[in-house]
């Protein structure tokens, strides 16, 4: 298919674009195979390149032959442009909507998008599971990679290279694979060097209704425990919810079976309901006719604040075990891919300080939600405006960025990225000239050949230049836990994301920019204090040399 | 009382520190095992409260007027019930002369003390601004005519001037119009106040009250002005809610963020029913309307309420605080307070509850007004010469009665208790520590800041956790970006000071180096080595200036804290039924 056959009109002039904090700017629209743009033909205007992909949802409107395209995009911004003419608003209006909604993969802008920089490090290879592997493997023994899942057999939805208990052969892992919930056998997510106590992931074990066992999972996941300890094992589903996934073949551990284990009900909310919350409170954040009254009954409505206090709750409570407690982990929902993903990485983001940095955070999402298995591309392909209630969309990974940004602002200098690095992956997962989110799995992107046909969003990210629009100033390593409040009263709703097209950040960038400001002129004087010193010794050792003779 | 154990108020837990509770005449002190004082004035208490026995001891809840709220078991019914009686005696006082500032001492002598005093003058501010007089020349006659037509005498007075636009902020009580009464001298004051402003002919009245409880004082004789009656006004009505409704308001607020494990929902929804926020927006978008008419209309308003005290004091001191960056730096905004809060005679000891009076004159007025400005401080960072914690401070002391400032109910009731010479002035402790209260993002020379026009729409208006939770260290955050800031900005000063030296001395060492190779070349003799230089050696091994450790360190991390026995609590309470976790909370929790 060619991009030219759904463009059906390619150009059209005065058209007056507006869009938030910017006056009107009237120019020249024109589409291409993946971008929206408009040029004023001045040189000293900016102009607007869109990504097709970043369009959520578009609306129509005609006044007369002048028509209006409202465009709705997966960042919330919301974009107008005035077209006059009506064939060609409807021609525009209907090519956006086609390309914006493109069924092919392989057609998306990653595979077309050719990089003006040059790249220094490859982001495919930045963070490999052997590396990952080689960070803890020697501080233990007792696990080893497994290439059980080499062609993707064992689970579809699982990397090729694993990490499980040594003593657990590959036999093993498959008969476990038929146990779980998408052959998703236990894993290791994470081992606490301070005490080694694990965390393990997994799906659901299938139990039914007849209460199905299977003697190598339970092997495997003692294999975790130290003789004479427990574990607990975080279902991130409320009880009932467990108890009904056994009618549809699922279930959960039975203490019968697992008598080493603790289990632990954390309800954290699925799909649709994530969905319904996140359309609801952009809406509300976007209506600024509000009252008081409204703006926060709509806010409570939306319960946005209430999943996010669910997912940092259960994350400190796997935090809590491993840390406080001593004890080994193995936390699961339903298919492993969601829930299941937000409270390993949070708990990781508490107690472990690498990951607080920009690469143990890049190499955290890589390992936790990359190779994991997180459906990308299912839950980030529609937003907040889509209308069409498909089953699929769900901010799964944007409540997890909301999470870290919690914890950032409670601990504002404990992280190595600020909270732009957190506004940047956002937009990337849900519309990106990089490869690197496209694809459910790591099965989907290695048939799309993503490494050989697109660019990898680490190896730009990971420019010196670019890094640094991203760090924290004020960072200081911190090597301790950190344990968050989730109180509602310190839970504010994220600002930067949120109301970012809805007020204006100006007085707040400034206010930011002097303070990057006074620290680096603390940076300078302390430098400047070294030479004087240094030099003030030389002249006086010099001195005594000249004495002493 | 030995043996009492202080509750954490939002523990689930019932995680308790074991003390020793003191009384003195002053304060109420609770010294727990690792020697940390709790220290709450008597003054601070708002209410004492005894609960049912418990197995552990006698409870007792005292809630403070600064949002501190301590929980105390005390181990015999006896002695709480001691405490209670005594605490209840110490926190009502019915006479000024029994309130902490008639007994504050804090080793000044007297002249110190009247220094302090007039720190703040009003009359050398009003200079500094107001080239006009107070009120409009060779009036007398109108002004007395114009005070028995207005409610409790407030007749029509100037707040602020505003230069450039030579427009006028002017402050009164409600007329007492009735249903059709008006007053002559009234209507010419008014008209001379509006032709003071030589460039707007019109001015406008501004009645902060809703426009119900306008009408229904008419009944009283009381009322508003009719435009009919007066040349060249634009009536416009605010709607901010009196003071009973402000008081209920931030009960039901506090009543909700008090709660334990309080879900989000229950937060949202008791933030919106206590209105508070709602009535936060309205002071701030009264002021911005006052702004807005002398700034975009060059037109003078007159601002009223009822007895023109309380919400006129809002009004008005927000006004000039959007309108006149002076009252944004420190000194600034203390004369703003004396301005058009202690001298235009807000209620101050009834507001506060200084002394056991009528529970219905108290409510939080002053606080809201503090709550606007720190919305301010929260849009614009830059803006402000002080911080957050100038604003707590001071709210600290409007309830503390430990210096003289806000005793008394209006300026004159405040000469009778001759508090200049029997009390101190809170202003020049707070200049002294002003280093505490410094914004370290402020900036002075920009001039982008002289109109501040804050957007009111409401997601800009937050929930004021440092003030509401001041006292509850577990719900803030574990690291302040704003202490680490200031400490830097104080390390550069001692940087660039210290360069300075360095410099001085290198130059001073290389001079003498070639004085010295000059003098041995000529002479050959060695010259001698200064003591003061060779001190200065051991420079080399010191490292740089440390960053002070107390602000690195995380509280949230140490094993004494116990913050993380919150997210324990939370399941052991949703599925007690079918997980059997007692074994694991109770190890979790220990």
């Amino acid at each position: 298919m060619e991009f030219a056959e759904l463009i059906k009109t390619p150009r059209v002039d005065n058209v007056v674009l507006h869009r938030p904090f910017y006056p009107a700017v009237e120019g020249t629209l024109c589409l291409t195979g993946h971008h929206l743009i408009l040029s004023s033909r001045q040189d000293n205007t900016e102009e607007l390149w869109l990504l097709h992909s970043n369009i959520d949802a578009i609306d129509k409107r005609f006044v007369g032959s002048l028509g209006t395209i409202i465009i709705k995009c997966k960042d919330f911004r919301i974009i107008q442009l005035d077209i006059p003419g009506m064939e060609e608003c409807l021609n525009i209006a209907s090519s956006i909507e086609a390309l914006s909604t493109l069924d092919s993969i392989t057609l998306m802008y990653p595979f077309f998008y050719r990089p003006m920089f040059e790249v220094i490090e490859d982001g495919w290879h930045s963070f490999l599971p052997e590396q990952e592997f080689e960070l803890y493997s020697s501080a233990t023994s007792e696990w080893r990679l497994s290439y059980v899942n080499k062609e993707f057999a064992v689970c579809p939805s699982y990397p090729p290279i694993v990490t499980v208990p040594k003593s657990i052969d590959d036999e093993a892992l498959r008969k476990v694979a038929t146990f779980r919930h998408g052959g998703r056998f236990p894993v290791l997510s994470y081992y606490h060097k301070k005490n080694g106590m694990v965390i393990m992931r997994s799906g659901q074990p299938l139990t039914g209704t007849n209460g199905r066992r299977c003697k190598e999972d339970e092997k495997l996941i003692n294999a975790t425990l130290r003789a004479g300890k427990r574990g607990y094992i975080i279902d991130t589903r409320s009880l009932n919810v467990a108890q009904q996934a056994r009618a549809k073949g699922g279930g959960f551990e039975q203490e019968a079976h697992y008598p080493q284990w603790r289990r632990i009900h954390k309800s954290i909310e699925r799909y649709h309901i994530l969905q319904e919350s996140l359309i609801k409170l952009v809406e509300a954040c976007n209506d600024q006719t509000h009252n008081m009254d409204r703006w926060l009954s709509k806010l409570e409505a939306s319960n946005w604040l209430t999943h996010i206090k669910e997912i940092l709750t259960a994350a400190c409570l796997a935090a809590q075990c491993i840390d406080r407690e001593g004890a080994s982990i193995l936390i699961h929902g339903t298919e492993g891919t969601d829930s299941t993903l937000q409270v390993t990485s949070l708990a990781q983001i508490i107690l472990e300080p690498r990951s607080r940095t920009i690469r143990g955070f890049e190499a955290l999402v890589e390992r936790e939600w990359l190779q994991a298995g997180h459906p990308f591309q299912q839950r980030c392909a529609q937003s907040a405006y889509c209308n069409t209630k498909q089953k699929w969309e769900a901010p799964v990974f944007l409540l997890f960025l909301d999470c870290v940004w919690q914890i950032l602002r409670q601990f504002p200098c404990s992280f190595e990225f600020n909270e732009n690095f957190l506004i940047m992956l956002f937009e990337h997962a849900y519309a990106s000239q990089f490869g690197t989110f496209l694809g459910n799995n790591e099965s989907e992107r290695c048939k799309l050949k993503l490494q050989q046909k697109t660019m990898s969003l680490w190896s730009w990210v990971n420019q010196p230049g670019e890094l640094s629009k991203f760090t924290n100033p004020l960072f200081e390593a911190n090597n301790l836990v950190i344990w968050p409040s989730v109180a509602p009263q310190s839970l504010p709703l994220w600002e930067g994301i949120f109301l970012r097209w809805n007020r204006s950040s100006k007085y707040l960038d400034e206010a930011y920019e002097e303070m990057v400001n006074i620290i680096e002129y603390n940076k300078e004087l302390q430098a400047k204090v070294n030479i004087l010193r240094r030099q003030l010794a030389e002249l006086e050792t010099e001195d005594g040399m000249q004495e002493s003779p | 009382v030995e043996q009492v154990k202080l509750l954490d108020r939002f523990s689930t837990s019932n995680k308790s520190l074991t003390g020793t509770l003191y009384l003195t005449a002053t304060h109420l002190l609770f010294i727990d095992s690792h020697q940390k004082e709790t220290w709450i004035l008597h003054h601070h208490i708002a209410s004492v409260e005894k609960l049912a026995l418990t197995t552990s001891g006698c409870p007792l809840v005292i809630q403070c007027k600064n949002f501190r709220t301590v929980h105390f078991i005390v181990p015999r019914e006896r002695d709480c019930h001691d405490i209670y009686n005594s605490l209840l005696q110490l926190s009502k006082q019915a006479k000024y002369g029994d309130l902490y500032a008639f007994s504050y001492n804090p080793k000044q002598n007297d002249s110190e003390r009247l220094q302090g005093w007039q720190l703040i003058d009003l009359l050398s501010d009003a200079n500094r601004d107001y080239k006009k007089m107070l009120v409009p020349e060779g009036y007398k006659p109108i002004i007395v005519g114009s005070s028995k037509f207005r409610s409790k005498g407030r007749f029509p007075v100037l707040s602020y001037y505003h230069q450039d636009k030579e427009a006028a902020i002017c402050r009164c009580s409600q007329p007492l119009s009735g249903f059709s009464a008006r007053c002559l001298e009234d209507e010419h004051l008014l008209q001379a106040i509006s032709k003071a402003n030589p460039v707007n002919r019109y001015m406008y009245v501004m009645d902060t009250r809703p426009k119900l409880n306008a009408m229904a004082n008419r009944a009283a004789g009381k009322g508003y002005e009719n435009e009919d009656n007066y040349s060249n006004i634009r009536f416009q009505f605010v709607g901010i809610e009196n003071i009973h409704v402000m008081r209920s308001s931030l009960q039901k607020l506090l009543e909700v963020n008090g709660t334990k494990g309080l879900s989000v929902n229950d937060f949202y929804s008791g933030l919106e029913s206590s209105g508070w926020l709602r009535h936060i927006k309205a002071v701030m978008d009264a002021a911005i309307f006052l702004a807005k008419a002398i700034t975009v209309e060059n037109a003078s308003v007159l601002v009223h309420c009822s007895d023109g005290w309380d919400r006129t004091s809002q009004v008005c001191s927000l006004g000039s605080l959007l309108l006149d960056s002076y009252y944004r730096t420190i000194k600034g905004f203390m004369v703003l307070i004396e301005k058009d809060w202690i001298s235009f005679g807000h209620k101050f000891s009834e507001r506060c509850g200084h002394l056991d009076g009528d529970p219905k004159e108290v409510s939080p007025v002053f606080t809201q007004f503090l709550e606007c400005v720190w919305h301010l401080t929260e849009q614009f960072p830059q803006a402000f010469e002080f911080s957050e914690a100038f604003l707590l401070q001071i709210h600290e002391h409007i309830h503390s009665c430990q210096f003289g400032n806000f005793l008394g109910n209006c300026q004159k009731e405040r000469e009778e208790l001759k508090l200049k010479e029997k009390t101190y002035s809170l202003w020049p402790f707070l200049l002294e520590d002003q280093k505490k209260y410094l914004n370290p993002l402020y900036s002075s020379k920009s001039h982008r800041f002289t109109v501040l026009e804050p957007n009111t729409i409401s997601f800009n208006f937050k929930f004021w956790r440092n003030m509401y939770h001041q006292f509850d260290r577990t719900l803030h955050p574990r690291q302040s970006v704003f202490n680490m800031i200031m400490n830097m900005n104080e390390q550069n000063k001692q940087l660039e000071k210290d360069i300075k030296d360095l410099e001085s001395k290198i130059k001073q060492r290389k001079n003498k180096q070639t004085d010295g190779i000059l003098t041995k070349e000529l002479l050959h003799s060695v010259h001698p080595e200064s003591p003061t230089l060779k001190t200065s050696l051991c420079f080399k091994e010191q490292t740089l200036l440390p960053v002070n450790d107390a602000l690195r360190t995380i509280e949230g991390s140490s094993l004494a804290d116990n913050r993380y026995s919150e997210y324990a609590e939370e399941f052991s309470k949703s599925e007690p039924a079918v997980v059997s976790l007692e074994y694991g909370v109770a190890r979790m929790t220990c």
